[in-house]
C-alpha cells in the first residue's frame, strides 16, 4: 500500500478524470473538493481490510454526498477493494458503480446515499449499530455544506450528540458552492462551526480542506475524541473543483459538468504536473 | 384487548428473543403503546424525538449494521411524511426495516384531517419491494406478528390502535402473501382489508335477503397482493366490491383493479372517494365517508347488477 498521501491524491484524481472523461460528464467539482480527504482516510485513518469488504468491527465510511460516487470509487479502486479498469463503466449500464454510492453495487460501499441529508442519518443509525455491538469501530460521514441545508442533517445532528456517539466523525465539504450559486448567496449555513458546537459536537475547523497534512493532522486530532461522550464535526475549507484550474474556473458551474476524453487527458497532465 | 397492546407483546416477545431486533418512536412511544418496552428493553429501544426522518434513516443505519429495527407513528408521519427515506434509505437500500403507522384512515378520529392518513397505501405501494400488511383483529396481528419479524425485508404494517371486534378463530394462521377465504359464496366476491372486515361479515344476511350470496375474502396483505385467490374467486363469482378505510384511489381498489385487469369482471368500491379526513368520532366518519354496513349493502347490489 503506498503511504505517500500526496502521491494518493494525484491517483486519485487522475483516476476520477479518466473516469468522468470516458463517460464524458460527472459530479467532477464536488469529487476533486473531497480528495484529500478520502487519501486520508482509505489510506492512513481507518481499520479496513480490502479483501475482507465485510470484516466484522472495520471502520465504516459514509459518503453522505452520495453524488462524490466517482471520487469514493477511486479511492476504492487504489486502495484495492476492485480492479481500476472497473472505473471506466461508471455510470454505465449494468456497472458496480452508479453515480450516487450504492450499499448493494460496489464492494467497500457501506450505506445507499444520493436523497440528501439521508446518508447523514444512516451513518448515526450505523455508530448507533456500532457501539451497541461494542465492536470499537469509528464511523466517518461526509455531508456536504449545500446538504447541510437539508433539516435531516440537524435532525441526525441532534440525536448523534444526545446519545453520545462519540465513535463517530463528520466532515463537512466545505467549498462554498451548491447547483444554483454560492452557499452563501442561496440559503448561507453559516456560522458552520458555532453551529455544530451548539449542537453539541466536537468541532475542529481545517483551514485548507485540500492540504492532505492539514487533513490529516485533523483526522488524527479528531480521533482523540473517541470515547469523549461527543461526536466531532471536523470542517474542511475546500475549494470546488480543487486540482484542475479549469474547473476550479468554472465557480459553480462545476458541479455536474461535461468534460471530454481530451479535457481529461489536460487535466491529468496538470494534477501531474505536467502540464 | 387493544390492537396496540398485543403488538408491544408481540414485540417484546422478538426483542426477548433477539437482541438485533430494536425499536424507535419518534415521540409516540405511548400512543403507540410501547412505551413500557423502554424499561423492559432499554439497551434495545430509542426515541429520537419528533423527527421522522432521521428516525427512519437511522432505522436504515442499524439494519445495515445487521439489527433488525421497527421503526413506529401515527400513520401520516410513518408513511407520507418520510416517504422519501422509506423509498431510498429503507427499500431501495434493501434494509430490514419494519414501519408501523398507527391509526389508519378514520381511525384518526379525534385528532382530525392533519393526522387522518387516507394516501398511506397508496404513497408506499408503488414503492419496490415493500410489503404492506394491515391486520383485521387481535388474533390476526398476534399470528402475523412472529411472521412479519422472520421476513427478512421493509414491511409496513398498517395498524389499528384500538380494540377491533374480532373475526378469526382461536387457532388461526397468518400465511404472508396469502388472501384468507373468510366465507364462501358464489354470486359476489368482497375482498376486504383491516377495520371494515366484520362489517363485510354484518352484511351478509341482508345481502343473502336480496338474494346474492357473497365471497368474503380478507386482503391482509395489500403488496404483494393474492392475485391467484382474488381472481379464482373473481372468475367464480363473476362480480367484485373492494372495501377499505382509504382512500379509493391508490389502496385496495386500486390493487384489485391491476391484478383483474384482463378479466372483465366489474369492480366496485366502499372506500373514501378521494376527499381529505376530517375531526370527528368513528360513526359519524363512517356515515360521511361512506363506509358503514349499509353502504357495503347497497355498493354489493350495484356490483351484482353489473354482471
Amino acid at each position: 500500500m503506498k503511504s505517500d498521501l500526496k502521491e494518493i491524491c494525484r491517483d486519485i484524481r487522475c483516476d476520477m478524470m479518466t473516469c468522468i472523461g470516458h463517460l464524458g460528464v460527472g459530479h467532477v467539482g464536488g469529487c476533486l473538493s473531497v480528495t484529500e480527504l478520502l487519501a486520508v482516510l482509505y489510506f492512513e485513518a481507518m481499520n479496513i481490510d480490502p479483501k475482507r469488504p465485510d470484516m466484522p468491527g472495520r471502520d465504516r465510511f459514509i459518503c453522505s454526498k452520495g453524488h462524490a460516487g466517482p471520487a469514493v470509487y477511486a479511492a476504492l479502486a487504489n486502495r484495492g477493494y476492485f480492479d481500476k479498469k472497473e472505473l471506466l463503466t461508471l455510470n454505465q449500464g449494468g456497472t458496480n458503480l452508479p453515480s450516487h454510492c450504492d450499499m448493494n453495487r460496489t464492494p467497500g460501499v457501506d450505506v445507499t446515499a444520493g436523497s440528501l441529508g439521508q446518508g447523514f442519518s444512516c451513518a448515526v443509525g450505523v455508530a448507533l449499530g456500532s457501539k451497541l455491538s461494542k465492536d470499537g469501530a469509528t464511523v466517518y460521514a461526509l455531508v456536504g455544506d449545500g446538504e447541510s441545508q437539508e433539516g435531516q442533517i440537524w435532525e441526525a445532528a441532534m440525536f448523534a450528540a444526545a446519545k453520545k456517539l462519540d465513535n463517530l466523525i463528520a466532515f463537512t465539504d466545505y467549498n462554498k458552492m451548491q447547483i444554483d450559486d454560492t452557499v452563501e448567496n442561496i440559503v448561507d449555513i453559516a456560522p458552520l462551526a458555532e453551529k455544530w458546537a451548539a449542537f453539541g459536537w466536537h468541532v475542529i475547523d481545517v483551514e485548507d480542506g485540500n492540504d492532505v497534512e492539514q487533513v490529516s493532522a485533523a483526522v488524527a486530532h479528531a480521533k482523540l475524541g473517541l470515547g469523549s461522550g461527543k461526536p466531532t464535526m471536523v470542517i474542511l475549507n475546500t475549494v470546488k473543483g480543487c486540482g484542475v484550474k479549469w474547473i476550479e474556473d468554472l465557480g459553480v458551474a462545476n458541479h455536474n459538468t461535461n468534460v471530454s476524453e481530451e479535457q481529461a487527458k489536460a487535466a491529468i497532465a496538470e494534477i501531474r504536473g505536467e502540464a | 384487548m387493544e390492537m396496540r397492546a398485543v403488538y408491544a407483546e408481540c414485540l417484546a416477545e422478538l426483542m426477548e428473543q433477539d437482541k438485533r431486533v430494536c425499536l424507535l418512536d419518534a415521540d409516540l412511544a405511548k400512543a403507540c403503546g410501547t412505551r413500557k418496552l423502554y424499561d423492559r428493553f432499554p439497551g434495545q429501544c430509542f426515541d429520537c424525538g419528533i423527527a421522522e426522518q432521521n428516525m427512519a434513516s437511522i432505522g436504515a443505519g442499524l439494519s445495515s449494521y445487521g439489527f433488525k429495527p421497527w421503526i413506529e407513528s401515527f400513520t401520516p408521519f410513518a408513511t407520507r411524511r418520510i416517504c422519501d427515506q422509506i423509498a431510498i434509505s429503507i427499500a431501495y437500500a434493501r434494509q430490514n426495516v419494519k414501519i408501523v403507522g398507527t391509526d389508519p384512515g378514520i381511525a384518526a378520529e379525534l385528532n382530525g384531517g392533519t393526522h387522518m392518513s387516507l394516501e398511506d397505501i397508496g404513497v408506499l405501494r408503488s414503492i419496490p419491494g415493500l410489503v404492506i400488511v394491515e391486520p383485521v383483529d387481535e388474533v390476526q396481528l398476534r399470528a402475523a406478528m412472529p411472521v412479519l419479524g422472520a421476513y427478512e425485508g421493509p414491511v409496513y404494517l398498517r395498524l389499528f390502535r384500538k380494540q377491533t371486534p374480532v373475526v378469526f378463530d382461536e387457532g388461526y394462521r397468518f400465511e404472508l402473501f396469502k388472501a384468507d377465504m373468510l366465507r364462501e359464496g358464489k354470486d359476489l366476491s368482497i375482498f376486504v382489508s383491516g377495520l371494515l372486515t366484520r362489517d363485510c361479515l354484518d352484511a351478509v344476511e341482508a345481502l343473502q335477503a336480496a338474494g346474492i350470496d357473497a365471497e368474503i375474502i380478507n386482503v391482509h396483505t395489500i403488496k404483494p397482493i393474492d392475485r391467484e385467490t382474488l381472481i379464482a374467486s373473481a372468475r367464480k363469482t363473476g362480480a367484485v366490491l373492494t372495501v377499505e378505510n382509504h382512500n379509493v384511489i391508490g389502496g385496495l381498489h386500486s390493487a384489485v383493479c391491476e391484478a383483474l385487469a384482463q378479466e372483465k369482471i366489474p369492480v366496485c368500491a366502499v372506500g373514501v372517494q378521494d376527499r381529505f379526513g376530517e375531526v370527528g368520532k368513528m360513526p359519524y366518519l363512517r356515515e360521511v365517508m361512506g363506509l358503514r354496513v349499509e353502504d357495503i349493502i347497497a355498493a354489493a347490489k350495484e356490483a351484482v347488477k353489473l354482471k
